[in-house]
């Protein structure tokens, strides 16, 4: 008998294109597409159980188990690291973590960066790899700001397009790593649930080739 | 009656008596050990936060983080006979998620000596018995670290790339092992037999198959063989809940043959973990085998939250102005027909219990059932 799989995915705009790979690869469930507020959505016959979460929650429920599978971005594991599988790269939600600065920015070698940044541990590891001394400020929002205000030298954070960056006269100063939407896997599940988590792999491995 | 025992001490006994059964030694330790044994085997540890503190004497002191370090240490090279031991340990550990230290409970063994295939297999039926004590439903993966080495001799990397590949396996992360190629120009034939192995998962017999065609030198074949023929016997033994995984990969400084780890359905991470670590072995100048395992118990308090229905069978009510030696008695007498009671004046709130006894001046009446 078939198992249900349990899969988070992350609410929001990217989460919804996401669906649309799982239904274009046989894993429909419409009642997800109703204007609703509720959070899980189940199909039995497909054998499959969604839910939203916030989008960097996903790795947490997928680590600890509550989903078997999820899609998360890189960005988000890089950060966390969590104990799981990664099994397929989506080629969405394309972006680069990125350092970015004011166009007049130089480094001053001689005392730490400030770099400002919601992910510290992708920035501690990024300059300690340069072997250069930074000075981390955690922020959760509007990172652009503090190089303007002079709260930090430099920021890390993610670039889509540039158009905040250069609406506010900063530009892209160094690219850390491409970043896009990945799909993980709960190691454990995919002992025990291998045949179907493997079978959904495959199917949405090809629906993104097609796309 | 109700059980006394909780689940997770009645497995300890189960897993106590198994080794037992096996001529393993219970091996009892000291709750400190010399800070200096951890400083030099940092990367072997799980976590290398360690809790330290001066003892009267001067010397630094640490509470365990692993059992294993220890054991080696112990250890006195014996050139016939193979040691045998488990333990049954509190160890102390940062938790990932609160960053606080946590003390676990860890049961395992190592065997240490001039190990062959039996032994080797040994220790692999110990784990899956463990296993299978724990549940019904579990799987033993296995995977050897030689085929992994063979593959690095042939790539010839950096170590900082090494440490990228290894994780990227770890992960069965098949696109980042093709991004990762590409930059470092490896050969298409080269990544698709990484990617094969890495995604080749399952029961021993097709995984070993697919195996015999990647032997491309002495360490891969010879591991290969090894693999081969440890699997033979754990399936004539009827062990069938075994499979193969290469994502499992170790530090190669301390392991240098099997690895292996134990899933249980229901607990979402790794409950067992073990592997050969001659490797280590040689650092601590004891130049002999040696392979172990450690059951994390703590996962299985979490996995075992079956409550108990009810905190006695009876609750046993009797009038304030009963006389005691009759309440004394009608307790005993109901102790010795197999029951738990509570002897109350009032029902207590919150208290949960099969039934509810009166004791009146004609004896015993049942007032409800089922609380």
């Amino acid at each position: 008998m078939n198992q249900i799989i349990n899969i988070a995915l992350p609410k929001g705009r990217l989460g919804e294109k996401v669906y649309n790979i799982f239904e274009m690869a046989g894993y429909p469930c419409p009642s997800i597409k109703e204007d609703s507020r509720k959070l899980i959505f189940e199909n039995s016959e497909a054998g499959i159980r969604y839910f939203w979460v916030k989008p960097s929650d996903v790795a947490i429920y997928v680590e600890r188990g509550a989903a078997d599978i999820g899609v998360a971005g890189k960005d988000i594991l890089l950060e966390y690291s969590p104990d799981i599988y990664e099994l397929l790269d989506m080629n969405m939600g394309k972006c680069r973590m990125a350092v970015a600065g004011k166009s007049t920015f130089r480094d001053n070698t001689q005392r730490p960066l400030k770099v400002a940044t919601k992910f510290s541990n992708i920035a501690q590891e990024y300059y300690s790899s340069l072997g250069r001394d930074i000075d981390i400020i955690k922020l959760q929002g509007s990172i652009e700001i503090a190089p303007i205000l002079g709260l930090s030298d430099v920021i890390v954070d993610i670039v889509e397009t540039g158009t905040t960056l250069r609406e506010n006269n900063l530009e892209v100063l160094e690219t850390i790593v491409p970043i896009s939407a990945r799909l993980i896997s709960n190691k454990v599940s995919f002992k025990f649930k291998n045949n179907e988590i493997e079978t959904i792999v495959n199917k949405i491995g090809k629906v993104i080739k097609e796309v | 009656m109700k059980e006394i025992l909780k689940k997770e001490d009645m497995y300890i006994l189960k897993l106590r008596h198994l080794y037992e059964s096996f001529g393993y030694i219970h091996y009892k330790m000291n709750k400190f050990e010399e800070y200096d044994l951890y400083a030099k085997n940092k990367d072997f540890l799980a976590s290398s936060n360690i809790i330290t503190f001066t003892d009267t004497n001067g010397k630094l002191l640490a509470l365990k983080p692993d059992v294993t370090l220890s054991i080696i240490k112990n250890y006195k090279p014996s050139p016939s006979a193979i040691q045998k031991v488990y333990y049954n340990e509190n160890i102390y550990r940062t938790s990932k998620s609160t960053k606080t230290y946590k003390e676990i409970l860890q049961m395992g063994l190592e065997c240490i000596g001039d190990l062959n295939v039996y032994n080797i297999s040994e220790v692999l039926i110990l784990a899956a018995k463990s296993l299978s004590i724990l549940s019904d439903n579990y799987i033993l993966d296995i995977s050897h670290i030689g085929i992994i080495r063979g593959f690095l001799q042939m790539l010839e990397l950096s170590s900082k790339d090494e440490k990228k590949l290894l994780s990227l396996i770890q992960e069965k992360n098949c696109h980042g092992i093709k991004a990762m190629s590409k930059e470092l120009d490896i050969s298409k034939e080269m990544t698709d037999n990484i990617i094969k192995l890495v995604s080749a998962y399952g029961h021993t017999d097709n995984v070993l198959n697919t195996l015999k065609s990647m032997c491309f030198n002495e360490t891969i074949a010879s591991a290969v063989d090894q693999l081969a023929c440890i699997c033979k016997l754990l399936k004539n033994q009827g062990f069938d809940k075994i499979h193969l995984d290469f994502s499992i990969t170790g530090d190669m400084s301390y392991y240098n043959g099997i690895l292996f780890r134990g899933y249980i359905d229901g607990i979402p991470s790794g409950i067992l973990s073990g592997g050969q670590y001659g490797e280590l072995m040689d650092k601590m100048n004891k130049h002999t085998g040696a392979i172990g395992f450690a059951i994390n118990m703590a996962l299985i308090e979490s996995f075992d939250d079956d409550k108990d229905d009810y905190d006695v069978d009876i609750l046993l009510l009797y009038d304030r102005d009963a006389e005691p030696e009759k309440v004394a008695t009608a307790v005993t007498n109901l102790i010795n027909d197999g029951f738990s009671v509570q002897a109350q004046i009032s029902v207590p709130e919150k208290l949960r219990y099969n039934k509810i006894l009166k004791l009146t001046g004609g004896g015993l009446t049942e007032i409800e059932s089922d609380n």
